[in-house]
């Protein structure tokens, strides 16, 4: 909390005094939701007591040492990749006036929109046995082309999905970089490229970590990419698990992986704490200008090359494959029906409906309320958040299979799992509209005469409704997009837009993917619009 | 604000001297220089020469492009054309050739935020210039420097746990260490409080004249400007309209800029006649104004006068020069503004006990006895 929330949720809490009677109520009610929430979690914990003594002979098994190990080799090659791509990116718009620079920073950004197993469906459709390149190369007597599948294809798909997080964060502490510094370093005889390392570099160091971790938990948690691409790290391993029916194993290795996140995120909260010296700095006189001279037109060509790689690449296959889908494409159950369509729109209203419900208490809540309990209440849903998707889905299959049968492969099932995932989401948004709301104004209110529930009504709500909106948005668009958990626990018969991708890539029908394929990449957008615009409202 | 007699700032400066061997050598020299950016013109055919050991105060309101000049000569900008050249060198030609990077020329800078390196210590800060020596030079160098700016004790601190004056410190022992040939300080003092500020001039006009560096030093405050420096360079609008000795510019301004620019000052006008000078005051013998006025015989021109060259004495509506219109109280004095019936409106400045009302009817004496300067009509 920053030290102007600080004051403002203490003088809000301060106006809310008269009535801690309707606070505790809330609080406690945003802790038993938070306590509903992270239940189910903890049944990794009950399965993997079930396995008795093969926990630990199966922990150590070479098999699943090998998983550690390559799945940590992963991180660590795309969280690498993500800082030698997103690092010169980061210095090039902030410093190297690139003709049309802002462009080229949002072109820079966009990969992040885009969910990453769409890019690895479209590089393995591209550049697979079967895929584009094979076909128009296979006329000419190319039999063989190399492998795309495996751990490079994997590192270089992720890293161009993910560096941007690298990118933005590198920017951000680049932006506040107090440009005297280097200009200081400049006049004290250094060169530019030691100006760079001696003062620049160590000052964008946290900024730079906070991205690499961002890069780490998502590549440890992505579950699409490793398994388009054959990659046995833990989330494609798990779900091997579980389809090969040894519901236990993947329990075991499910909770394996949430603690090497977990140690991920005790990283990364650190660094969090520590970034506040680093990034403020007084009398900002604005970056420091690397002079390219007409350097910088060729240099405008690095993030013109990763935007066309990572964005029209996929929309240019998809494009492809939808234009040339005629028959032959995908046929009987594998054709593509716009019912799927509707199904994806039904659970993202229904996850939408469902987050805000539970967001709105915790969220204001959390926004005027400091103690203790509330600030517990407020940081459980985010266990959720952090979870891998893969492991929250196996948890609450072995909760519903051991407590709550009926429970199994239905959509309050999936709905609550959307719920879980993404309701920080909305707690977010919604806490960030609230502090805004000028305490002043609901001072002004009830000194106007208004009773605590009138001013509620009248002046708090309205002004907090658009963060609501906001929230309600942003998860109803990442659950449009969503893969494991939807995989795992839909219905029998139940397919969503992301699960029928899944079906005809697995099948090889890549065709038939065009459709969806495409609709996911504008959903994929739109949330980057919902992101930004509320970004702008913010500022 | 109190205005004693320029006189006064000279007496300071004779304290120290700087320890140079030639004292009129020419250490820097600009030709001609300008700098626009796009429509705007920052700089303007700005032409200046700086003497060994000297401390040049670059003095104006905002936005008259002084703290580009700064900038043009540490090469952290690339001036459209003219020349300089710093310690006999070139380090921009004509033209905009021959361009050196701010690392290839001898100059330091003290930033007005000190720009102090927040993740290296006082020492590792000071030492960072110096790039050419060995470890035992470096620490010898640095030890050196904080002892000249009386920091020994802070060897090891990091910068955010010093005061505002102790960073300033640093930072000038920063900018000294590879021993420049020309220190720039870019509004050195703006970042301290008041009491801090006066007595931080003093202290950074001894370490300057102590090191034997040529400087120069940018500020909007002339206070600070006459107090400091060795000469003044007054800029408007991108150019300089008077260099000189702090006394001789606050005495001579050459022009109503200059002039309304130095102290709080009123122009009383008048007409020039073989007798003197008639005046809403009286007329005064021609021998009062300073420089030759007799070509300007019959026309009007206007007199410089400051709150301490008049009096203002209550009378009766009849022997008045005009009316009190406003009261500022400075603590130790009041400045009364007085409209005359003439329609100027003059300052005068008076002990802190003498109050008088608004609407007042005063006299007005001119008690100045120095010469005065004039300008013709606008």
């Amino acid at each position: 909390m920053k030290v102007r929330e600080r004051v403002a949720a203490v003088r809000t809490r301060a106006l809310d005094d008269e009535s801690t009677a309707v606070g505790r109520g809330l609080t406690l009610l945003s802790a038993a939701v938070a306590a509903a929430l992270v239940v189910p979690l903890g049944w990794l914990v009950v399965d993997v007591f079930g396995l008795g003594s093969r926990a630990l002979s199966l922990t150590v098994a070479p098999q699943t040492l090998q998983v550690l190990v390559r799945s940590v080799a992963l991180v660590g090659a795309v969280t690498t990749g993500s800082v030698v791509v997103g690092v010169p990116l980061a210095v090039l718009t902030v410093q190297g006036d690139l003709p049309f620079g802002r462009f080229w920073t949002v072109v820079a950004a966009l990969p992040l929109a885009i969910p990453s197993y769409l890019g690895a469906f479209a590089a393995v459709s591209a550049f697979g046995p079967r895929g584009a390149l094979a076909d128009v190369l296979s006329p000419l007597g190319v039999e063989q082309i190399p492998t795309i599948y495996g751990f490079v294809g994997a590192t270089v798909v992720l890293t161009l999905y993910t560096y941007p997080y690298v990118f933005l964060t590198t920017r951000a502490s680049l932006l506040s970089l107090d440009g005297s510094l280097v200009e200081a370093a400049r006049t004290l005889n250094a060169s530019r490229w030691e100006a760079f390392r001696r003062v620049t570099l160590p000052q964008i160091l946290p900024g730079i970590t906070a991205g690499a971790l961002l890069v780490a938990l998502y590549t440890l948690s992505d579950f699409g990419t490793p398994n388009i691409m054959r990659v046995e790290v833990f989330t494609q391993f798990i779900y091997a698990r579980y389809n090969a029916f040894m519901r236990d194993y993947a329990a075991l290795l499910s909770l394996e992986l949430f603690a090497v996140t977990a140690v991920v995120l005790a990283l990364e909260s650190r660094v969090g704490a520590d970034d506040s010296g680093a990034y403020g700095s007084s009398g900002n006189r604005g970056a420091f200008d690397l002079d390219l001279g007409l350097w910088r037109y060729p240099a405008a060509l690095l993030p013109a090359l990763v935007g066309l790689v990572a964005i029209l690449l996929p929309i240019a296959i998809f494009g492809i494959w939808f234009l040339r889908s005629g028959p032959g494409y995908a046929s009987g159950s594998m054709a593509f029906s716009w019912s799927y369509g509707l199904n994806s729109v039904y659970v993202a209203l229904l996850a939408a409906a469902g987050a805000v419900l539970v967001a709105v208490p915790i969220g204001l809540r959390s926004a005027t309320s400091d103690s203790r309990l509330a600030s517990l209440a407020d940081r459980a849903p985010y266990v959720g958040y952090a979870a891998p998707g893969i492991v929250l889905a196996i948890a609450l299959v072995s909760f519903s299979l051991d407590v709550l049968p009926a429970l199994y492969k239905t959509l309050p099932l999936l709905v609550f799992a959307y719920v879980v995932r993404f309701m920080p989401q909305a707690i977010g948004s919604i806490r960030t509209s609230r502090l805004q709301v000028d305490t002043g104004l609901v001072e002004a209110a009830r000194v106007l005469g208004r009773s605590r529930a009138s001013t509620f009504r009248s002046v708090t709500l309205p002004l907090v409704l658009p963060g609501i909106a906001t929230g309600a948005a942003l998860v109803f668009l990442t659950t449009m997009k969503e893969l494991p958990a939807t995989l795992i626990l839909r219905p029998l018969r139940f397919d969503t837009l992301v699960t029928y991708i899944w079906r005809v890539q697995e099948a090889g029908l890549y065709g038939a993917a065009a459709v969806p394929a495409l609709v996911l990449v504008v959903v994929s957008g739109l949330s980057m619009a919902v992101i930004l615009a509320q970004e702008q409202r913010t500022d | 604000m109190a205005h004693q007699q320029p006189e006064q700032y000279v007496s300071d400066f004779d304290t120290v001297e700087a320890a140079v061997e030639d004292p009129e050598r020419i250490v820097l020299e600009m030709d001609g220089v300008t700098k626009d950016y796009g429509q705007e013109v920052a700089v303007e055919d700005l032409s200046l020469s700086v003497k060994d050991g000297e401390l040049l105060t670059l003095l104006g309101p905002s936005g008259c492009g002084k703290t580009t000049t700064l900038r043009l000569l540490a090469g952290l900008e690339r001036p459209t054309d003219g020349s300089i050249s710093i310690a006999g060198e070139t380090v921009t030609g004509e033209g905009g050739d021959a361009f050196r990077q701010p690392d290839q020329r001898d100059v330091g800078i003290v930033f007005q935020d000190y720009a102090l390196f927040p993740h290296l210590s006082v020492a590792e800060n000071v030492a960072f210039g110096l790039t050419d020596h060995d470890e035992a030079g470096t620490e010898q160098r640095v030890d050196e420097l904080l002892d000249l700016v009386d920091l020994t004790d802070h060897h090891d601190k990091m910068p955010s746990n010093l005061s505002g004056g102790q960073q300033q410190r640093v930072a000038l022992a920063r900018s000294l260490a590879p021993e420049p040939d020309v220190l720039l300080l870019d509004e050195p003092f703006s970042n301290l409080d008041v009491r801090l500020r006066v007595e931080m001039r003093e202290e950074v006009r001894k370490i300057l004249k102590r090191a034997g560096v040529t400087a120069i030093s940018v500020t909007h405050d002339q206070e600070e400007a006459l107090s400091i420096s060795d000469r003044v360079a007054i800029m408007n609008d991108g150019t300089v309209e008077q260099v000189g000795d702090p006394a001789t510019v606050f005495q001579n301004p050459e022009s109503r800029f200059v002039a309304s620019f130095l102290g709080q000052a009123s122009f009383l006008s008048g007409r020039v006649t073989e007798d003197g000078v008639e005046t809403a005051l009286g007329t005064f013998p021609l021998e009062r104004l300073n420089g030759s006025v007799e070509a300007y015989d019959g026309a009007t021109v206007g007199v410089l006068v400051r709150p301490d060259d008049l009096r203002a004495t209550p009378t009766n509506e009849s022997t008045a020069d005009g009316y009190v219109v406003h009261r500022q109280y400075n603590g130790p004095s009041f400045v009364y503004r007085v409209e005359l019936h003439s329609g100027d409106v003059v300052h005068c400045m008076h002990n802190h006990v003498e109050t008088f009302d608004a609407g007042e009817p005063v006299e007005v004496d001119l008690v100045a006895d120095h010469q005065l300067a004039w300008y013709p009509a606008e």
